[in-house]
């Protein structure tokens, strides 16, 4: 079953258009990595499957939901979809536990103390149980970002959408975060990661995209498209990555 | 020239006096000034095109004009409209109100926008609505980022109220003018009248500093 299904998917921002004609589907369970040269749209993409950004033309369906249909409660769409952002975006005034219990809290409406049991089995998840009444400020990039996961998991979102989520990392700690994706991957998580490491896209994706200019140029199991890419511009820029 | 410290000491109780018309005047009017303040604010950032232009205008107005001519207005002008009279206690209040509301929504706008995009998103991407939102993540982060712009108001607007001794309020001002006037000693009284609103700043603005310092908002 597809939880994903995108059907001509344009976006622009004015004049500029960014999104140029994007058709994929996305399995339930399935691991998609989202590869290519910064500007190339990868962000814009992933920002319209949760509505982030204002979709301009074209059908995004996600989890039966038609996100262009104005009679849908966004909010409740959002809730099945967990993002993680490059720059982590944590919520600086909570405590790591605060930000995981927020939203199942305020949007879930479980009491606080459920909110409370279930946030602290998301950190401890995550590796982070002993973290749990530090503030973000107190935390490495790799430990943010690995709440940052927790507090999207908490909502128990069919999906789980990442955006270069160790882009902005000290190479040192990157790979705990790969970790917690790996583990994600493997309990079966439908995850959408765009990312350039291509160590992992290789690992654990079940298939990579290959995005440049608004449209998604090639797409193949890792193993081929990393061996064998068939585009030009799919070559250029692997010799350029790897 | 003669310096009669005599004559400091005589006239401070009734300076002390008008100081707690003074404090009256700031305390009330800034209350009353941040409610108007965030509603006028919420308003700046509206993408309602009707809502941000009004209160784009009530901004601009307020701002384009002196304090002394919004409370003359205000006491002598408005009560022909109203067809009722306001006391210069009200009217004293009112203007501060006003005045302070139209630069606090600016404090409030500022500190809202001043809040990082990327926390909205999370926010919304978590599923919360707009509302909740702006209530547990933005809003929390905007006030911390509005106390030290709001301290130096409430420094601006105690030093506003001097002006009222024109509608004839009883503050500290014309306390001091009526005051000078029975025993010519302008030179203590004005000096005091000065120490003692420095006696209601600098600790104002001592106390400033360090909540800035614990908050670590720059
Ligand atoms: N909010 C926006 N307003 C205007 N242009 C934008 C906005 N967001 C992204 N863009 C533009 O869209 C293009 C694609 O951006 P993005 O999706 O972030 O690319 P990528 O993630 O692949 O680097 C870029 O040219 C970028 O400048
Ligand atoms: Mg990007």
């Amino acid at each position: 079953m597809n939880i994903i299904q995108v059907t001509d998917l344009h976006k622009s921002f004015g004049d500029l258009e960014v999104l140029k004609g994007i058709t994929e589907e996305i399995k339930e369970g399935e691991v998609v990595c989202v590869i290519g040269p910064s500007g190339s749209g990868k962000s814009t993409f992933l920002r319209c499957l949760n509505m982030l950004e204002e979709i301009t033309a074209g059908e995004v369906l996600v989890d039966g939901f038609n996100l262009i249909d104005p009679k849908i409660d966004i909010n409740e769409v959002r809730a099945e979809t967990g993002m993680v952002f490059q720059h982590f975006n944590l919520f600086p005034h909570m405590t790591a536990l605060e930000n995981v219990m927020l939203a199942p809290a305020k949007v879930r409406g479980i009491s606080k103390e459920e909110a409370k049991t279930a946030g602290l089995a998301m950190l401890e998840k995550v590796g982070l149980s002993d973290k749990a009444y530090v503030y973000p400020d107190n935390l490495s990039g790799g430990q943010k970002q690995r709440v940052a996961i927790a507090r999207a998991l908490a909502m128990n979102p069919k999906v789980m959408l990442f955006d270069e989520p160790t882009s902005a990392l000290d190479p040192e700690l990157v790979g705990e975060v790969l970790e917690v994706m790996k583990d994600l991957a493997k309990e079966g998580m439908t995850m959408v990661v765009v990312t350039h490491e291509m160590g992992f896209a290789r690992e654990v994706g079940d298939r990579v995209l290959f995005m440049d200019e608004g449209i998604i140029v090639e797409q193949d199991l890792p193993e081929k498209l990393f061996s064998d890419p068939k585009n030009d511009r799919t070559k250029e820029f692997l010799r350029k990555i790897l | 020239m003669e310096f009669e410290v005599q004559a400091m000491f005589k006239s401070f109780p009734f300076l002390l006096e008008g100081m707690k018309w003074t404090i009256y005047f700031t305390v009330t009017g800034l209350i009353l000034g941040f409610a108007i303040g965030v509603i006028i604010g919420f308003g700046r950032t509206a993408k309602n095109k009707l809502l941000f232009s009004a209160a784009t205008v009530y901004v601009e107005i307020i701002r384009g004009t002196p304090i002394l001519v919004q409370a003359i207005w205000i006491y002598y002008a408005l009560p022909e409209l109203l067809g009722f009279n306001l006391n210069e206690f009200m009217a004293g209040t009112a203007a501060i109100a006003i005045n302070s509301g139209a630069y606090i929504a600016e404090v409030v706008r500022g500190a809202i926008q001043g809040v990082p995009k990327g926390q909205r998103e999370a926010g919304r991407s978590l599923g919360l609505n707009h509302f909740q939102t702006m209530r547990y993540i933005i809003w929390p982060q905007a006030f911390k980022r509005m106390i030290p712009p709001l301290g130096n108001q409430f420094i601006i607007s105690l030093k506003d109220t001097s002006l009222f001794s024109v509608i004839g309020a009883a503050e500290m001002t014309l306390k001091a003018t009526v005051v000078v006037a029975a025993n010519f000693s302008y030179l203590e009284v004005y000096s005091l009248l000065a120490l003692m609103y420095l006696s209601l700043t600098i600790p104002l603005t001592i106390a400033l500093r360090s909540l800035e310092r614990r908050l670590d908002v720059s």
